[in-house]
């Protein structure tokens, strides 16, 4: 359905269409970082393009891969019905590096999608307005979505009670009954002192 | 004899008392006029709702009026998932409300994380304030709410500060089943199963 627009950004930006391929009827592209804005543009204001709604922006983690992140946007076009989902891949094992242009200035609703992606993922949209944390709050390290993150690490905000100021087993065990609960809810976690 | 049998019901000219503790006539006094500040964070609230609405009728109890400010109520119902985040707005509220107070956790993710067992979510309203009834189910229903406020009520009643957690009512058309669980089966695997 979107070969056309496949074939024009082809046309357009040669060496810097990295690769392409089409599941299910979408197709997707893989561009180079370093021209996403400009790709991002033509998609926005080609006459033949004219994807004026950004459905989604988000990011994924592939750790074995190099680079580590790819940054995703799904674009779809009112006026003419075509949509598309381009890729670019930033940042290094470590997760450093991983910046990239924002397109804010195309879509402004990419405005929290970019913060989200920066929240999660920890991907710097240069170029943002205001790039702040909006889901989690100021004190969190680290980007929980990266898969680096120990997935048992809290960080709260409240100091926990502890059992000798509560006065009592806070690890709700005894009162139910072996096959209720989830068990894996009752673990102990390790917390981090909130800075 | 006949003075021993003569009624209790006094008519509207005569004198009469009543003895008691001050302490359980306040408790008596207290059971019956639960403030509530509702705490409503997640998906338990459509419950809450159902509750609170003419069908399961919390007014019965004594406990319907909502307050919206935590200084003019008792009991705190903390409704849903507690990020995090909002651990802090949560454990300040407990504060301002004046004792006495109680708390009731409605559901699974309030009383111990539920199936969040992440970065995100507290692992119990109790790691934060003393929670006096937790009441389990994802999101519980209605019928073990009142339970829950019954057994709130009998507590406050008593004087007793530990904490319970409402236990699973038994089926009673399923006497002899171990799990007091009703079986669901096909009938043809269970004909098969007979032979
Ligand atoms: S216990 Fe279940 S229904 Fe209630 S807030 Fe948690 S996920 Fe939602």
């Amino acid at each position: 359905m979107s070969a056309k627009v496949v074939d024009a950004l082809k046309a357009t930006f040669g060496a810097a269409i990295l690769e392409n391929h089409a599941h299910c009827g979408d197709d997707t592209v893989v561009v180079e970082a370093s021209k996403w804005l400009e790709v991002a543009t033509f998609l926005k204001n080609d006459p033949a393009m004219k994807f004026d709604m950004l459905s989604d922006l988000c990011a994924v983690d592939y750790p074995d891969r190099l680079p580590r992140f790819e940054v995703v946007i799904h674009l779809y076009s009112i006026s003419l019905g075509h949509r598309i989902r381009v890729k670019a891949r930033v940042g290094d094992e470590e997760g450093d590096g991983a910046e990239i242009a924002t397109v804010t200035e195309l879509w402004p609703g990419a405005n929290w999608f970019e913060r989200e992606t920066y929240d999660m993922n920890g991907i710097v949209f240069q170029g943002h307005p205001d790039l702040r944390r909006i889901l989690l709050y100021p004190e969190f390290e680290g980007f929980p979505l990266r898969k680096d993150y120990p997935a048992a690490r809290t960080q709260p905000l409240v100091a926990y009670r502890t059992e000798a100021e509560a006065g009592l087993p806070l690890e709700k065990l005894a009162p139910f009954r072996e096959d209720e609960g989830m068990a894996f809810g009752r673990r102990e976690l390790p917390t981090s002192e909130p800075s | 004899m006949g003075e021993v049998n003569r009624s209790i019901v006094l008519e509207g000219n005569e004198t009469g008392f009543a003895t008691t503790k001050f302490d359980s006539l306040l408790n008596w006094a207290r059971k019956y006029s639960l403030f509530q500040y509702p705490f409503i964070t997640a998906c338990c609230g459509m419950e809450f709702m159902s509750l609170a609405g003419p069908r399961f009728d919390i007014a019965r109890f004594g406990a319907e009026a909502p307050r919206f400010s935590p200084r003019q109520s008792d009991l705190l119902w903390v409704v849903g998932t507690i990020s995090q985040r909002q651990a802090p707005a949560l454990r300040r509220i407990y504060e301002q409300m004046m004792e006495p107070k109680w708390v009731l956790a409605f559901g699974t993710c309030a009383s111990c994380g539920g199936f969040y067992d992440n970065y995100a979510t507290v692992p119990g309203i109790d790691k934060i304030i003393p929670t006096d009834v937790y009441i389990p189910g994802c999101p519980p229903r209605p019928e073990a709410v009142i339970d829950g406020l019954l057994l709130l009520q009998d507590k406050i009643a008593r004087g007793d500060r530990t904490p319970g957690i409402v236990k699973p009512r038994e089926d009673v058309a399923t006497l002899g089943n171990v799990n007091g669980l009703v079986k669901l089966e096909k009938k043809s695997s269970s004909k098969k199963a007979e032979r």
